[in-house]
């Protein structure tokens, strides 16, 4: 601290001769003369920049009134063109106040205010012997405690710490309410509300769909019947959302084990994309494409949704389907694997 | 109502209320049955058909063959029906100008008169959906909350949630909404053109079909609530706006600071 000086530091810094033939030396510039502002020699100059500050700082003021004008005048009006300019007006109020007082400062401090240059030089890093006296008061705080001496305390606090951070994980624990065992949160995630004769309705007026409505080439956007009476209607939803299609059966290579899972070629695979759990419900019906939205992985629905470009990790799992005896179609059971992005025993 | 609550006894009360009753049923569904007939009622006189078949035959045989039957560079448009026909020709889809990954709309080839014709001559090969009526797209008559609803669950995915548009597979997209008549997008929902799946009457009613189109109309005629939409296209726009504008006054600001007052 106040260990100024001006112009040239102590040492003008001449570099030593860098091998043969190279006789480069560097002198130290310093620092540029002082040349005075325009308002240190004119008084006209400093009185223009006091007002250009004031001016700022009015500025800052009347942006505050046009925020108060935006929120209590302008605000009268549900039109969409009202909330519209009533935000316009808030975001340029709080703009120009604060920008006011930010560049009035920054104005009167290049205009204004003292402009000399200082040099500050850089402090000497202290020597060893000042660490080892830290390291010996390390030392004495040691021996004073006892702790070496007195290895009961020491095992006994050592017990105390490890233990103290435990009841958090009971607390955190309780945050689930459901008092479910770990097998049963596992099997949130591995199952859906979807069941053998659970109809499939659309989303989201929960009408169920006969196998003659769905035509080939259309998309239909599937929910599980009764699944607004749930406890938790959007997390059974964010499970269990399945796309309809229909497609040529012969344009569709079937597994063998998969054949009854279709009827006439109308098929449901589940919405949620098997790489992060975005909804894939873009079908392209020429193509039989189904893409997902976030990351573009692409699904062949035509060879069982096995993925064909980008990140996801495995195909979509697919709902088996049949028709009841009035001709709506049921499933004829929950998915076969879990829904949704990677999970740890898909196995 | 003193008179009313006097005669509620009388023993032709209970004959007088099934009759009301009936009676109000009765029109009702008739009411209701008479707005779907009105709109399959549409017909074309035979000199229609075989005028559009002149101009098929001349425009659009040699990719969908000389009966419509098909070939490799053109579907089948038998059962495709009227309403495919008004909206791929009256949007300008067809003719193509060329093969791509998608027929893209631009200023349309023919005339009313003359896709009227095509679409007689299309609809006579079989049955299929018919061009919507003015009743069917009176949006004065649409929920436009109940037809967001159906829009996000069916078409923003595609669509985008502002209804402007998004990226398919390889090179195909889904195009913006905001300037298409409500003929055209009702057309569009019940034939499904090219890789847009199909939402028949009984996926979307013509109900909701027609609360969508208001919904669409709505949000068209409000704009944006949130100052400039910048194309509805979500982060994109978004950043590349603040990494360039954003930026620069950033830098412009870093300049001034630091640089020297005269």
């Amino acid at each position: 601290m106040g260990d100024h000086s001006h112009g040239s530091p102590n040492d003008p810094g001449t570099v030593a001769k860098a091998g043969q033939g190279s006789v480069e030396s560097f002198q130290d510039p310093g620092l540029p003369p002082h040349r005075p502002r325009l308002a240190d020699v004119d008084p006209r100059a400093a009185k223009r920049a006091e007002r250009q500050v004031t001016l700022l700082f009015v500025v800052s003021i009347l942006g505050t009134a046009l925020f108060f004008v935006a929120y209590f005048v302008v605000g009268r009006t549900s039109t969409f063109s009202g909330i519209r300019l009533q935000n316009t007006l808030l975001g340029l109020g709080t703009a120009f106040a604060m920008m006011g007082i930010g560049v009035g400062i920054v104005h009167w401090a290049k205009t204004l205010m003292p402009d000399h240059e200082i040099t500050e030089m850089r402090h000497e890093i202290r020597p060893e012997a000042e660490r080892q006296e830290a390291e010996a008061m390390i030392g004495d705080i040691l021996d004073e405690t006892g702790i070496k001496r007195r290895p009961l305390i020491r095992n006994s606090l050592i017990a105390a710490v490890a233990l103290a951070p435990i009841p958090a994980i009971f607390m955190f624990r309780d945050l689930d309410r459901t008092g479910a065992t770990a097998n049963e949160i596992v099997d949130r995630l591995r199952y859906t509300m979807w069941d053998k004769d659970t109809k499939l309705v659309r989303d989201p007026s929960g009408t169920p769909i006969k196998a003659s409505d769905v035509q080939i080439g259309s998309a239909f956007h599937v929910i599980p019947e009764g699944l607004d009476d749930t406890e938790d209607p959007l997390n059974e939803k964010a499970k269990a959302v399945v796309l309809l299609m229909r497609l040529d059966p012969r344009e569709m290579e079937i597994s063998p084990e998969r054949e009854t899972w279709h009827h006439d070629g109308i098929v449901a695979y589940s919405k949620i994309c098997t790489h992060v759990g975005c909804p894939v419900a873009l079908y392209e019906q020429q193509t039989h494409h189904l893409l997902c939205p976030c990351h573009q992985s692409t699904f062949d629905l035509t060879q069982e949704c096995k993925v064909i470009f980008g990140p996801a990790g495995h195909a979509l799992p697919q709902l088996p389907i049949t028709v009841d005896s009035e001709g709506y179609l049921v499933a004829q059971s929950d998915f076969h694997e879990p829904v949704g992005p990677s999970y740890w025993e898909r196995g | 109502m003193k008179a009313l609550s006097q005669r509620r006894r009388h023993p032709l009360a209970a004959v007088a209320l099934l009759l009301m009753g009936l009676l109000i049923t009765g029109g009702l569904y008739a009411a209701a049955g008479s707005v779907n007939e009105a709109k399959a009622a549409t017909t074309y006189s035979a000199s229609d058909v075989d005028e559009g078949n002149k101009l098929f035959v001349a425009n659009c045989a040699t990719c969908h063959g000389m009966n419509a039957e098909g070939t490799t560079d053109g579907p089948s448009l038998v059962g495709v029906g009227a309403a495919a026909v008004d909206f791929q020709v009256g949007t300008g889809r067809m003719p193509m100008q060329m093969q791509g990954p998608q027929a893209q709309a631009k200023p349309k080839q023919f005339g009313d008169e003359e896709t009227q014709k095509l679409a007689a001559y299309v609809a006579s090969l079989g049955a299929g959906p018919a061009v919507p009526d003015d009743e069917a797209v009176d949006t004065t008559e649409g929920n436009s909350a109940a037809g967001g609803t159906v829009f996000r669950v069916n078409c923003a995915m595609c669509h985008n949630a502002g209804a402007a548009g998004g990226a398919l597979t390889r090179g195909k997209f889904a195009p913006g909404i905001s300037d298409v008549s409500s003929k055209h997008i009702y057309e569009a929902m019940a034939t499904g053109p090219q890789n847009m799946p199909v939402f028949n009457d009984s996926n979307i009613t013509p109900e909701e079909k027609r609360d969508v189109i208001t919904f669409l109309q709505e949000i068209d005629a409000q704009g944006s609530a949130g100052g400039a939409s910048l194309g509805s296209l979500g982060p994109v726009s978004e950043g590349l706006l603040i990494w360039t504008g954003g930026l620069a006054i950033v830098i412009a600001f870093t300049i001034w600071l630091t640089s020297r007052p005269s």
